[in-house]
């Protein structure tokens, strides 16, 4: 298992700050929540955690691996699902996998087995040479989070990855992801704006306007009789 | 080693699965160049007579001297296709799948490059295999000296498209690539009439042509051809190849479209 440290992280587009000083650790091995709503700045994070954005300043430790030293590493233990979605739609789900795998230099055969393996877990075996466009939304999440576990990450990160989906594919996803937190002992944030995706011994992180407003579990940040979305209103009210 | 490979064959590989479901795609490249060999060719052939000259032994006709120059243009169509589908996958986020390989980044782009061209290269032989049935026939061992002048020529002009796909702030600018890009590398060039004529019309007209590093594709492979080197347009090749490669691997950068979008 392990971590993901952000320390003193700040990104601006131009003048428009978009991340100010951010410091967290991820619980390793858990189902880390990150909320926060539309705009809060969560994909900016998403694009600085995958090296996508180069950092402005802060640096961000996978593992013992600094993104800014050893950046290669730092992907190599990464998988992510985006929030837009980044299959090829054309191409068959198996054709997509073994894309990813060659982009990981995972050989052949290897990479043939894992894609069975995964495929055989998300529930889509059958359906592996059908073209992607093929596909439902939810099972064309279920094939990104397979494609994101193939070269066997120890971080996986999802960005809003339930958007658009209906709310039974949304609470099948949530389960799934929590599964493999338990299975495979991985580290998961899993950005949303959606509360009812948070449960109460999720370690969260609470995003708004680019800064870190409260961390802790849904569970220790609420007052008295509060749910999360009060919560998350008084906190974010706060900070406003 | 193996990892790179791996890699390699991947996005070779998707490129090729891309390509074959588009099959339009491929007509398309071939019936431009076709066009112009078969149409553009036969009615220009009375009033553009060829003198003799390098790399040719004898007169020709019209049509043997542009079969080079529509080869080069099916590499420029395809590099700049290739261009447009980088902005395409940047817009649409599957560019992502690539930039999150822990394989280095300017050899992904290269591979990306290698992939194009290797593509480009499929459509030319095939340009060429009709050419040849319409009666363009160089020497047999000509169309194999080609193949690394086609490569290479081929990856001139897709490092030319990558270098200005990262200057394209969206999908839609690439229509000013024709007007400002294709029209002007394809026209100023050896790729329709001999330099030397252009020469007679304009002196300054020539030395655009003459400088235009898509001349030097055009008669790196047209040498090529008939077996034989044009080393000046070797030269020119692998450095306009080398600089393009290095500034398009340089201004490459995901961040810089989500900043100008921003600003």
């Amino acid at each position: 298992m392990i971590g993901l440290e952000v320390s003193g992280v700040s990104f601006a587009y131009g003048a428009r700050q978009a991340l100010v000083d951010l410091d967290f650790v991820l619980v390793p091995g858990r189902f880390n929540a990150l909320l926060g709503p539309n705009g809060a700045g969560k994909s900016t994070l998403i694009a600085l955690l995958t090296r996508l954005y180069d950092l402005q300043s802060g640096d961000i430790r996978i593992g013992a691996c600094s993104i800014r030293e050893k950046p290669r590493q730092a992907l190599a233990q990464i998988g992510v699902v985006f929030q837009q979605s980044t299959l090829d739609l054309d191409l068959s789900v198996e054709q997509n996998l073994r894309y990813h795998a060659a982009l990981h230099g995972l050989p052949r055969a290897l990479a043939e087995e894992r894609i069975a393996l995964e495929l055989a877990r998300q529930q889509l075996a059958e359906r592996r040479r059908e073209p992607v466009r093929a596909l439902n939304g939810g099972h064309r999440r279920r094939v990104e989070i397979a494609r994101a576990l193939l070269h066997k990450p120890q971080l996986l990160l999802l960005d809003e990855a339930s958007a658009g989906l209906d709310p039974a594919s949304r609470q099948a996803l949530n389960a799934h992801v929590r599964r493999l937190c338990v299975e495979d002992g991985l580290t998961v944030l899993w950005t949303t704006h959606l509360f009812d995706e948070v449960q109460a011994d999720d370690p969260l992180l609470i995003l708004h306007r680019g800064r870190l407003v409260a961390r802790g579990t849904a569970a220790s940040l609420a007052e008295a009789g509060e749910d999360l979305s009060a919560s998350f209103a008084r906190l974010t009210e706060v900070a406003a | 080693m193996t990892a790179y490979l791996e890699c390699l064959r991947g996005i070779v590989l998707r490129e090729w699965l891309r390509f074959v479901q588009q099959r339009s795609r491929f007509f398309s490249a071939l019936v431009r160049p076709l066009l112009w060999l078969l149409v553009f060719a036969a009615g220009f052939r009375a009033a553009l007579g060829i003198a003799i000259i390098e790399p040719y032994d004898t007169y020709i006709t019209y049509e043997t001297y542009i079969v080079p120059g529509l080869a080069c243009m099916i590499l420029l169509f395809n590099g700049m296709q290739g261009s447009l589908s980088m902005v395409y996958d940047r817009e649409m986020g599957s560019m992502r799948v690539l930039l999150m390989s822990p394989l280095p980044r300017p050899f992904l782009l290269a591979a990306k490059l290698v992939a194009t061209s290797l593509l480009s290269l499929l459509q030319v032989y095939a340009f060429l295999a009709i050419a040849w049935l319409y009666g363009v026939q160089p020497p047999v061992w000509g169309l194999l000296y080609a193949l690394p002048a086609l490569l290479l020529a081929g990856l001139m002009l897709a490092a030319l498209g990558l270098l200005l796909s990262n200057g394209i702030r969206q999908l839609e600018n690439f229509a000013g690539v024709m007007n400002f890009v294709i029209f002007p590398l394809f026209f100023l060039s050896s790729a329709l009439y001999p330099l030397w004529k252009m020469r007679e019309a304009s002196e300054w007209l020539y030395w655009l042509c003459a400088l235009n590093p898509f001349s030097h594709a055009v008669e790196l492979v047209r040498f090529a051809l008939y077996e034989r080197l044009s080393v000046t347009a070797l030269l020119v090749c692998l450095g306009v190849t080398a600089l393009c490669s290095v500034l398009a691997v340089l201004t490459f950068n995901p961040q810089h479209a989500a900043l100008r979008r921003s600003a």
